[in-house]
């Protein structure tokens, strides 16, 4: 609980609406985009420009007070969660555009600016940001720099750290730090590198500078289907292998298909394993050669039907059935869990072989959407959390997931962080002297661990417990305790 | 091999003795004076794996960047930063240390864009991993991108995963006679527009553009912007990406002169700073022969947005690079104390004082 006079402290920082604490007030910052974890915050600040962020961190540092900072609310790890006894620092209200420099191509935003309003303000240049989480529409570009978010277009234009030039910072202590530069390198450390992704816990972010792409001329799309997923898995290969790197190269598995076909009519073939969705984009000329490339490679891959899209309206289509698979598979039960692997493509049967294994085992459908063409797999596990126990058991399943993307030689995650909810599987990626060297990197940057604590990285002692339970066999003792 | 590295670094620690890393001996002039022990990575080479599908390979760090684009280019891959070599025997141990780029880094990224994973020993000797093999990894800090010119003052590199990328199927080069101010404008307007660029330079009144794609979309792109095509354009390009044009070379001994390397925004004007100049990276890179004192051009590059690097020449009291302001410089020497307590790796060699 936080004292009374902390609570005033705050108050005179803030404008009258700038500080809650009131219950009904502080119900909506549960949770972020990952409901299944929830904790009702002490207070939620939302200051409205940077002094006032600074006033805040330097009140909190000097009364030892955490500080957990969240943008939009629309993280799928738990990493901005809640913490009992912190404040939560809400960036959203500093969502001004500051400036977009069509020459240099570049846009000065605060961290509570959509990532899609970036887009739709250098519209009018020709101008485009290029990184596009599936959650645009909502998502804050101060919460992709904090996640190093992607989309489905990354193997082509890079994940954010790819896309942003340079920040305003604040430290814990409520200094200044302007890491980047508007040329396209700094003097020192690469200090925007180890910002981008470090989950709110190293500093908080209250400008970005990011880079403008020119839209592409033409982009068009080809769909084709398989009638198995290590053919449409081959396919993948052999277009890049062919030269062409895809803008988007996504794939869904039977049970994704059929959920997006009856839920938008996006006209996919019902009658097979595998879909594969290419998109290539670029200058006129070069669309044809590589649309003409693509369909030779599917054609060659054993692709048993092949369309391309021959206008934007067809466009828009096959991509809606993938865009919506999230929501179309949330129709199949009453909850699912994304899990965010990613693997070397190569090992795609043996991974999705395993899944469907363990999907047996534990008695939960799986739906599989894939950014392909980066490896970055979304299992989605079909469950119903007022069943008792499905959600642990959706939670143990997903975690084993992901210790099987790990042993493939891939990751744990690919573009939704770690948070809290993969916290455990860190354990499984790192040895213990590189998780001490994660605690030092923080250390460096926040000494008293104020800025996020608990999240991201785990304890050791978290892993030890962890990896005696997994001795076991997967069985954890005491499945009554609440483990989180 | 690897446990003789980690021997030589643990026993420095120990003695608190520093170490100069070393590869194949290509960047020496870079940074700023060091002292200690040469310790070579040289013999730690080979490729370990590659995986052309996956756009992924994976080297020790003494193994010669030639050796590398040799492999890559018979899958017709690449990597797509265009390391310079400049005169030496570059190793990507060097190239992910010094973390430079070459003609195609402002249209395709930089060394530190394509590098997926890093195994280092750090100055206790200590072993570490960071990153992977595959191409979207978000789980830990991204410590792996943070040693990218680090200039080995984090840890000693010895291996790195880096994305590849398939080479362009056509490549040609237009020239074109215009003064500096609208060479600059051109590059920015250019950069704006859906073009395949792939590299830009601008010297003594001629702009020099490299387009790479399909070879419709290179000859569309020819037609579309008019200009003389270049002969030999391949050897321009790689003589800019390693300095070997008279331009860049050493300033004899007698004089003043230093080459100097000015990274601003890439639409600033002209710079009233010196005769000789060179443009390249869309205006982002201006290079400058100048006597000007140290201070005079990092004050210069900040107004613009950047920074300055005395990247031949005598370094300067203070150091090469542009000083730190004092936030960052502290955030600096606390990392620098985590991954080497000592201060044995490569003293001196980013800033004198760590």
């Amino acid at each position: 609980m936080l004292s009374p006079v902390f609570l005033s402290q705050l108050r005179r920082l803030l404008p009258p609406h700038g500080v809650l604490h009131e219950r009904e007030d502080l119900m909506p910052f549960e949770s972020d985009g990952l409901s299944a974890y929830r904790n009702i915050p002490d207070v939620v600040v939302l200051p409205e420009n940077e002094a006032q962020v600074a006033a805040i961190l330097q009140l909190c540092h000097a009364e030892k007070i955490a500080v957990v900072a969240r943008g939009a609310g629309t993280g799928l790890a738990a990493g901005a969660l809640p913490i009992d006894g912190a404040v939560l620092l809400v960036l959203a209200k500093l969502n001004q555009i500051r400036q977009i420099d069509p020459l240099a191509r570049t846009a000065t935003v605060q961290p509570g600016v959509r990532n899609l309003a970036i887009s739709e303000a250098a519209a009018v240049h020709g101008l485009y940001y290029a990184p596009d989480p599936s959650s645009q529409i909502a998502c804050s570009i101060g919460g992709n720099v904090a996640e190093n978010s992607g989309g489905v277009h990354c193997l082509k234009y890079g994940l954010t750290v790819h896309n942003i030039l340079k920040l305003r910072a604040w430290t814990v202590s409520g200094e200044l730090l302007e890491i980047g530069s508007e040329s396209l390198d700094s003097a020192g450390y690469d200090l925007l590198a180890l910002m981008t992704g470090s989950e709110g816990m190293l500093a908080v972010i209250t400008e970005v500078t990011v880079k403008l792409l020119p839209r592409p001329q033409r982009a068009q799309v080809v769909l084709a289907a398989f009638d198995d997923v290590a053919k449409a898995g081959a396919a993948v290969g052999n277009i890049i292998a062919a030269g062409v790197i895809p803008a988007g190269l996504e794939m869904m598995d039977r049970l994704a298909i059929q959920a997006a076909e009856a839920f938008v009519h996006a006209g996919y073939p019902l009658d097979c394993e595998a879909l594969l969705l290419c998109e290539v984009d670029g200058v006129n000329e070069e669309v044809s050669d590589d649309i003409f490339t693509v369909r030779e490679v599917l054609t060659a891959s054993g692709a048993t039907e092949i369309r391309t899209a021959e206008s934007e309206e067809q466009r828009l289509k096959f991509w809606a059935g993938r865009k919506a698979a999230f929501p179309a598979v949330g129709r199949l039960a009453p909850d699912y869990y994304c899990m965010d692997g990613t693997i070397p493509r190569a090992q795609l049967p043996h991974v999705l072989k395993r899944i469907s294994e363990m999907s047996a085992e534990y008695g939960l459908a799986v739906a599989n959407v894939f950014h392909a063409g980066d490896g970055n797999l979304h299992p989605l596990i079909l469950f119903d959390a007022n069943q008792p126990g499905e959600l642990h058991k959706a939670e143990l399943f997903g975690g084993q997931i992901l210790e099987l993307c790990v042993e493939v030689g891939g990751t744990i995650t690919g573009e939704h962080g770690v948070g809290l909810e993969k916290i455990n599987q860190m354990c499984a990626q790192f040895s213990t002297p590189e998780l001490v060297r994660f605690h030092e990197v923080k250390a460096a940057f926040d000494p008293d661990t104020l800025l996020n604590p608990g999240k991201a990285v785990p304890e050791l002692h978290r892993c030890a417990e962890w990896g005696a339970m997994h001795i076991h066999g997967g069985q954890l003792p005491h499945p009554e305790l609440p483990r989180f | 091999m690897l446990d003789t590295l980690i021997e030589r670094i643990r026993a420095a620690h120990e003695h608190d003795s520093p170490l100069i890393i070393q590869g194949g001996g290509s960047k020496t002039f870079y940074g700023n004076p060091d002292e200690g022990e040469v310790l070579s990575a040289r013999a730690f080479c080979g490729v370990v794996d590659y995986q052309p599908k996956e756009l992924v390979l994976t080297a020790r760090a003494g193994t010669p960047l030639i050796e590398i684009e040799a492999l890559l280019a018979e899958q017709n891959q690449m990597l797509a930063f265009e390391p310079p070599h400049f005169a030496g025997n570059a190793t990507l141990g060097g190239c992910i240390g010094a973390g430079l780029s070459g003609p195609r880094r402002p249209y395709a990224g930089a060394a530190r864009d394509f590098v997926l994973g890093v195994r280092i020993i750090d100055g206790t000797g200590q072993p570490l991993r960071f990153g992977g093999q595959v191409i979207k990894n978000v789980a830990g800090y991204d410590v792996s991108r943070l040693m990218v010119g680090a200039l080995g003052t984090l840890g000693l590199i010895t291996e790195a995963s880096l994305k590849v990328l398939p080479k362009p199927a056509a490549e040609a080069t237009q020239q074109f006679e215009l003064d500096e101010a609208s060479a600059i404008e051109k590059m920015n307007q250019w950069a704006g527009q859906p073009l395949p660029l792939s590299a830009t330079s601008w010297h003594a009144g001629l702009l020099t553009v490299r387009l790479s794609g399909a070879v419709s979309a290179v000859h569309a792109a020819q037609v579309k912007l008019g200009g003389e095509t270049l002969k030999d354009a391949a050897a321009f390009w790689q003589r800019l990406r390693d300095q070997s044009t008279p331009f860049f070379d050493l300033r004899p001994a007698t004089s003043n002169q230093s080459l100097w390397r000015l990274a601003l925004k890439p639409t600033t004007p002209p710079l009233k700073l010196g005769e000789a100049q060179w443009i390249e990276w869309g205006g982002a890179v201006r290079w400058l022969v100048s006597d000007l004192p140290a201070a005079a051009l990092f004050e210069a590059a900040k107004s613009c947005g950047g920074h300055a690097t005395l990247f031949r020449g005598t370094a300067p009291a203070g150091g090469v690079f542009s000083p730190l302001t004092p936030a960052l410089h502290t955030l600096h020497c606390n990392l620098k104390q985590r991954f080497d307590p000592k201060g044995i790796l490569n003293r001196g060699r980013l800033y004198p004082d760590f």
